[in-house]
């Protein structure tokens, strides 16, 4: 499986996934500069955690006009899978690849701790290996990731099984109290309608290998290989 | 020519910078203070002299990149600089 991770001034996430892409993969990434104009034939293209462009205007509004997002929109619309994590998901919002918008979180601070997310859909490209309503624990690390789009949109995104995972406790339970930044609905991820691109916020690639604390963000990296 | 361009939060969307802003407003002895909205404020100078195409324009930049029509809304006015 061929794989591309696109990075951006002020990337910082790219190893990470790198590292994990080719430990379950077999077969490194190749790394693409977002000055770039085309992706390499790729079955998987991510767009990684970072602050693209210091986060200047909005999160991920500069990264999403940048000249290699061309190519990515051209491809996510041809059928390549596209995984954006954190300011990656900032950037899909952006370029209107996924609806509504990460804002500021609702407490104002940055949240760097583990979380735990209900699996709402198992039939994306990037959680067929995920139970229904199993509860992943990974990390979240950002300033900007409470999920916004009008209430139209949102029962939408939930009529067609497009809330991937959801914020919840320990247990599964979707708590206000477990909604680690304000999102609405407590949502962490959202996919488009065919399930081939998946926008979230906490990382699952610093949630692969026990020394890590969880290898629960592991199983999307191997639905991503078995779907391929 | 300058266009002086605003950018504000569309009604009901949460401002959470804006209720920091009113508590602190609060905490220095501001009464009656009974909302605060943050919103952004950029000037663009611009090469054209033709008005109408220089609405036009500052339009688009602000529809494709100024302003996240999700959330924001827009409004602009031009000068002669």
């Amino acid at each position: 499986m061929k794989s591309s991770v696109i990075v951006f001034p002020g990337t910082n996430r790219e190893r990470d996934v790198a590292d994990v892409l080719a430990a379950v993969t077999g077969t490194a990434p190749k790394i693409v500069w977002h000055g770039d104009s085309e992706v390499p034939q790729s079955d998987l293209i991510v767009l990684p955690g970072g602050f693209s462009f210091g986060d200047y205007l909005r999160c991920g509004a500069m990264a999403a006009h940048s000249p290699i997002m061309r190519d990515v929109v051209a491809k996510a619309k041809a059928g390549v899978p596209v995984l954006g994590i954190c300011n990656g998901f900032q950037i899909l919002c952006e370029t209107g690849l996924l609806p509504g918008v990460l804002q500021r979180n609702a407490s104002l601070k940055f949240i760097c701790k583990d979380v735990w997310l209900k699996v709402e859909s198992t039939r994306t490209h990037f959680t067929g290996r995920y139970n229904q309503g199993e509860v992943a624990q990974m990390i979240c690390a950002h300033g900007d990731g409470n999920y916004f789009a009008d209430s139209a949109t949102l029962d939408r995104l939930e009529g067609d099984g497009r809330v991937v995972f959801r914020y919840c406790d320990p247990a599964g339970n979707v708590t206000p109290e477990a909604n680690a930044n304000g999102a609405q609905r407590n949502i962490a991820g959202i996919a488009d309608p065919t399930g081939r691109i998946l926008g979230m916020m906490p990382h699952p690639e610093n949630a692969a290998e026990a020394l890590l604390g969880s290898i629960d963000g592991r199983k999307l990296f191997e639905s991503v290989l078995a779907a391929a | 020519m300058k266009a002086r361009i605003r950018i504000t939060l569309k009604n009901g969307v949460l401002d959470p910078q804006g209720k920091a802003i009113q508590n602190a407003l609060g905490g220095l002895g501001f009464k009656g203070v009974e909302e605060v909205r943050q919103g952004k404020y950029i000037e663009v100078d611009l090469a054209a002299t033709d008005e109408a195409a220089a609405r036009a324009e500052v339009e688009r930049m602000c529809r494709e990149l100024l302003a996240n029509t999700v959330i924001e809304d827009y409004a602009f006015e031009l000068a002669a600089s």
